[in-house]
């Protein structure tokens, strides 16, 4: 942090010359990138209705309200569905990812040569895929409705609890193992009473997070025809029946924040 | 029985013997509602087994060739839409960010800048895609107002605990040479914040591409339109060259960005 001298009096700076124009080289760098990217963006667009679109929105807002209220009763199933594609959902991956995540710890794994990169490559492909590519796949195999959903979730969901879960594995405390071996303890017995409650908490904590996030992703994968409130909003949209959209939407809301609200509560309850 | 024999049990997840039994309770009440509520058509599975078997043969052999110049076209246009969507979606976040943090803003500023926050996390980006795309038409432009959107909700969150964590001997020596509002958060807190927020970048980043890759479905431009396309003309084969392509592009953005993070810490 130098000082520069000026003719009578001393003013400090944060960084010296140097560190400046390399800053100041980041920012142009990065300027240009930006509109580089953003000249190519605009390329593309017509922007005609782009400046239209605050009238657009306008429209859109004076059909959405007032929100047909008598219309939530008929959501009360959809939205039951989406619970249910969530929780059962995150049950399946949870499920799957556990042997997976011991295949692919460092510490547990019996072959590191050929099931840890099988169980790895597993958890990459589940998490690089999103859950409405899933579901778009699974609703052409087992037809629309919740059963593609739960699927689609719970495939997606394996990646995301099975990385961390693994991590959580590598992490555990190997003093704790070798005394449960030194009472003789075969290999089952290691893994239930050694590594189990070790990981018990991270597990809670990973599936209650991945929970949450399902809550919003079962939203969506209606939107490809695999059950929930999703099928309802593409046909409201479809029918352009915004008074009633708009009662999804607030639905969809409503169901995010009790879902983070009880999400808040167990984690609370637990640690 | 076994007076004089120590037996060793192991102590129950839950102490409360009433709080466990009417957890199972509710547990099994619960999967048994949601198996009757369920409608399952196995006639439908049974016959999609063949259908789906067919389907997903219909993906082999991937073909690359015969649409590259779309694939490609794609790829760049999902990269395009991700970086300036990051950038602009973190230039917004900022002064969310800090009216979120409790030692920062005022209650007022605190309230609103929380429901913009949420308001942002509810929706997933593809809802939020139809709406953009019936707004402001088809296109890349979209897309990236959408993706710039949702990168508030999950930046502007993280960043704002961050904010409430930082030490506060630190920002108050700062304030005490008297600098102004301004001065007080570019020497005081931002320096504090600085690992965190360059670490979320580069996590929101790699979020936004694969997150091109779905609003594409719903018309935001990008690969996911080439997916559509590939899908609505039947073209499995293109498809499957779609896919391959996204998921090796995800893993290598995922490994840089996992890498970079780990450097930085």
């Amino acid at each position: 942090m130098p000082i520069i001298k000026q003719k009578d009096y001393k003013t400090w700076k944060k960084f010296d010359r140097k560190r400046d124009l390399q800053n100041w080289l980041c920012w142009f760098l990065g300027t240009l990138i930006f509109s580089f990217c953003f000249g190519l963006i605009s390329s593309k667009t017509i922007w005609f209705y782009v400046f239209d679109s605050h009238n657009e929105a306008l429209d859109l807002l004076g059909r959405m309200f007032p929100p047909e209220t008598n219309y939530f009763f008929t959501l009360i199933k959809p939205i039951w569905d989406t619970l249910n594609i969530a929780t059962i959902g995150t049950t399946i991956g949870t499920l799957i990812a556990i042997p997976l995540a011991f295949l692919s710890a460092n510490n547990t794994t019996p072959s590191k040569k050929f099931l840890r990169p099988l169980a790895l490559f597993c958890i990459v492909s589940s998490r690089s895929i999103n859950s409405v590519i899933w579901a778009l796949l699974l609703v052409a195999v087992v037809g629309p409705g919740v059963l593609a959903g739960i699927i689609a979730i719970g495939l997606r969901s394996i990646g995301f609890c099975g990385k961390l879960l693994y991590e959580a594995i590598e992490e555990i405390d190997e003093n704790q193992i070798e005394a449960i071996e030194a009472t003789g303890a075969n290999k089952a017995q290691i893994m239930t009473f050694g590594i189990v409650p070790q990981i018990l908490p991270a597990f809670t904590s990973i599936s209650i997070y991945r929970w949450d996030i399902n809550i919003r992703e079962a939203t969506v994968v209606g939107l490809v025809g695999a059950g929930g409130i999703g099928i309802e909003l593409d046909a409201q949209i479809g029918d352009l029946a915004w008074a009633k959209v708009s009662v999804i939407l607030l639905a969809i809301v409503v169901a995010v924040v009790f879902s983070e609200w009880i999400t808040a509560k167990i984690r609370k309850a637990i640690i | 029985m076994n007076d004089k024999k120590v037996i060793w049990k192991r102590k129950p997840l839950i102490k409360n013997r009433l709080l466990r039994i009417g957890l199972i309770l509710i547990i099994s009440t619960y999967l048994l509602s949601v198996f009757l509520t369920t409608e399952i058509d196995w006639q439908r599975i049974l016959e999609g087994i063949p259908r789906g078997k067919n389907f997903i043969f219909a993906f082999f052999p991937p073909d690359f060739i015969t649409r590259s110049d779309e694939i490609l076209a794609g790829i760049f246009e999902s990269l395009w839409m991700t970086i300036v969507a990051t950038i602009v979606g973190i230039l917004i976040s900022i002064p969310v960010s800090l009216g979120a943090a409790k030692n920062i803003a005022p209650k007022f500023v605190y309230f609103l800048s929380r429901g913009v926050i949420t308001l942002s996390r509810s929706f997933q980006e593809v809802i939020l895609a139809i709406f953009f795309v019936k707004l402001m038409g088809f296109g890349p432009f979209a897309g990236m107002v959408t993706l710039s959107l949702s990168t508030i909700g999950f930046f502007a969150k993280l960043l704002s605990e961050d904010i409430e964590d930082i030490n506060k001997s630190q920002a108050e020596a700062i304030k005490s040479t008297g600098s102004s509002w301004f001065q007080w958060v570019n020497y005081g807190v931002q320096p504090q914040v600085m690992p965190r927020f360059i670490g979320l970048s580069l996590y929101r980043l790699d979020i936004n591409f694969r997150e091109s890759a779905v609003i594409g479905i719903v018309g935001g431009g990008g690969i996911g339109s080439t997916l559509n396309t590939a899908f609505d003309r039947y073209e499995f084969e293109t498809a499957a060259a779609v896919l391959i392509v996204i998921i090796s592009i995800v893993m290598i953005v995922e490994y840089t960005s996992s890498h970079l993070r780990k450097l930085i810490k």
